[in-house]
């Protein structure tokens, strides 16, 4: 077992969370992340955005930042080019990250900025009572789609990966586990990296979407994953209702923090030579 | 001795703010600002520093307060329709006390406006544009060389106070060319951040010193604290009862006001006798003092206060300069904003507000002919 009391701020506990809120799942995972890398507390700085989930960073123990609504990676940016060494980590929801945050995390991902963003992916705004994300699934029910939603969620994954992001995994919950080794490999690459956290919000969206308490939602989430492995035997009608875990995309591009440190090298060489 | 040199307004600021220390700077294209973007990108890797242009504006604002979080003097660049964006985090970084630099370049608007034209349409946006109460410092240069006086001392006031610090130039300010001899590194003060002289587990990051202002540890050094625009108690936990939201609130005016006179720039020209004032800023007070100039070989006992410090507004020094005057004109490129602020503490019944709006600068009669009138007609 993990040591991760040390990673929390015991004085800003209890959470906020509802009963059967998944976000402790996720935040688990990521601590027991940071604690299988033995990432050095004092160089690792945690940064939110604003919504359930981003009160995730006063929990811990850490140089921590709870920015504004969408912006935690515009900071995380700011922060990880100002002092390269620091291990940067971004909790953000679905709609911090998606919607209001959106061109910050498709321009983060171009730019190859070494920065873990965790998605914890609750398919809907919990804090504001249960409004409709990016996220939230077609036809699926909400406070502001009463009806069903009508419009397309976003492939989170499949977005990431398009703008340029170098690692892209997504995990759930239920698989606490693998969820663990994903971020573990988020962190380990030297870019951008996204690991979609699919979790429960039994309050805001599972109850309005019929889908039982919070134990119930996690054997949703046990049924409807499959891996990258599994997929390529599926059919597509098979495959119409699930969603696809493990890790999605690897790949090797410069790191921006690193490359802009390259040029300050070689302007200094040029300089110290004319 | 540096030598002269012919420089543009925006170049100075620049300059004067690279001179301080600043070491960051993120930023997004937008007239007639751009020259200070472009400056930053050309020069902050040479000095070990770093520029990077965000996907907008919001997300050069952001950029800013992470790096100064870091540790780093940072700095951004706009204008009108830029510095609204910023809003928001402008006021995060009031809320969570970060220091930081924004020069807004000032334009025509409302909105698109005229891009390139002069306004000083900003003044009241620099005091208030941010939703709630704050503490806010800006400063207004009127010449090439105050704009590189004003670039130290805006990073100089951020981090001594721990607050974003507006420069507001003007579109004249910032890009008309003047011969400017600036100071050299060796004569210019710089301020450093106020660190804590506590270990990593006494600090508590929002607890003030006796100047009001939290000592100030960057991250990754062990002194490990929240940061939230959330109202927050002396440990940056979110704590929102009303003795807590009370305190902060108070301090973060108190903490610049009670300093009032150290942070108060300006200039004064004939006020010795002047029965007439005038009080002006930035671009205007150029046609401003050539109009009282023109005034004084009339024979007409004016004078002029040329505010540098705009906010906080300062009021004694208004009352002082205007307690002899019969009549107190305010010149200014727009529809009449800082007039208000002089009325309040003046009386309305001394003020006449000189305003102009139509993308063009004032010409000195359109000062003059107000001063004839308020010393008692021709002349």
């Amino acid at each position: 077992m993990a040591d991760i009391d040390k990673y929390l701020r015991k004085s800003a506990l209890p959470h906020i969370w509802c009963p059967g809120c998944g976000n402790g799942i996720v935040l688990a995972a990521m601590l027991r992340a940071i604690d299988k890398l033995q990432l050095d507390q004092r160089k690792t700085v945690i940064v939110s955005g604003i919504g359930c989930s981003s009160r995730a960073s006063g929990y811990l123990n850490f140089n921590t930042v709870h920015t504004a609504h969408g912006r935690a990676l515009p900071f995380a940016t700011g922060i990880k080019m100002a002092n390269p060494e620091l291990n940067v980590i971004v909790i953000t929801g679905d709609g911090d990250s998606t919607a209001i945050g959106g061109n910050h995390f498709i321009h983060s991902a171009r730019r190859n900025i070494d920065i873990t963003t965790i998605i914890f992916n609750n398919n809907i705004y919990g804090m504001t009572g249960g409004q409709y994300s990016p996220l939230t699934p077609q036809n699926s029910k909400a406070t502001t789609a009463p009806y069903g939603v009508g419009e397309r969620p976003f492939d989170i994954g499949n977005l990431a990966i398009a703008a340029g992001a170098t690692y892209v995994a997504r995990g759930t919950a239920f698989h606490s586990t693998q969820l663990t080794d994903l971020i573990v490999n988020a962190i380990q690459n030297k870019g951008f990296s996204v690991v979609d956290a699919i979790t429960q919000c039994p309050i805001s969206y599972g109850r309005k979407n019929k889908m039982g308490p919070a134990a119930q939602m996690l054997k949703w989430q046990r049924d409807h994953a499959v891996t990258v492995k599994a997929v390529a035997k599926m059919t597509p009608e098979a495959l119409s209702d699930k969603f696809i875990i493990g890790e999605l995309h690897r790949s090797v591009a410069p790191e921006y923090a690193a490359e802009y440190d390259k040029l300050i090298e070689r302007l200094r060489v040029k300089g110290g030579e004319a | 001795m540096n030598k002269a040199r012919l420089m543009q307004g925006n170049e100075a600021c620049t300059e004067g703010a690279l001179a301080a220390g600043v070491r960051f700077f993120a930023g997004y294209p937008i007239t007639p600002s751009t020259e200070l973007a472009e400056l930053c990108a050309e020069k902050l890797p040479k000095l070990g520093g770093k520029f990077i242009q965000m996907e907008d504006e919001i997300a050069s604002m952001g950029a800013v307060c992470g790096a100064s979080l870091a540790g780093v003097k940072s700095m951004t660049s706009t204008s009108g329709p830029g510095f609204s964006l910023k809003q928001e985090l402008i006021g995060y970084a009031s809320m969570a006390e970060i220091p930081a630099v924004i020069v807004n370049v000032q334009r025509s608007g409302p909105s698109t406006g005229l891009p390139t034209a002069p306004a000083q349409g900003d003044v009241m946006q620099a005091r208030w544009g941010s939703h709630g109460d704050r503490g806010v410092i800006a400063l207004s240069p009127g010449s090439v060389r105050e704009a590189f006086d004003v670039g130290v001392h805006a990073v100089n006031f951020a981090e001594r106070f721990r607050t974003p610090v507006v420069i507001l130039l003007d579109e004249v300010i910032g890009h008309m060319r003047e011969k400017v001899v600036l100071p050299e590194q060796k004569d210019i003060e710089i301020v450093e951040r106020k660190r804590t002289t506590l270990s990593p587990e006494e600090f508590q990051a929002y607890k003030p010193d006796a100047d009001e202002v939290p000592p100030m540890m960057p991250f990754g050094e062990g002194y490990f604290h929240h940061v939230t625009g959330l109202m927050h108690n002396h440990m940056g936990q979110p704590a929102l009862d009303g003795a807590t939201t009370k305190e902060v609130l108070s301090r973060l005016h108190t903490k610049i006001e009670r300093v009032q006179d150290e942070i108060t720039l300006y200039t004064e020209h004939f006020l010795e006798d002047a029965e007439v004032v005038v009080i002006s800023y930035g671009g205007s007070a150029r046609a401003a003092l050539s109009a009282v100039k023109a005034g004084r070989e009339r024979g007409i006992k004016v004078g002029m206060l040329k505010l540098i410090t705009i906010w906080p507004f300062p009021k004694d020094l208004v009352q002082k300069v205007t307690a002899q005057a019969k009549k107190v004109i305010v010149p200014e490129m727009n529809y009449g904003q800082l007039v208000g602020e002089v009325e309040r503490y003046v009386g309305q019944e001394k003020v006449l507000s000189v305003t102009r709006y139509d993308g063009h600068l004032f010409h000195p009669d359109d000062i003059l002919a107000p001063i004839i009138e308020a010393a008692g007609g021709t002349k």
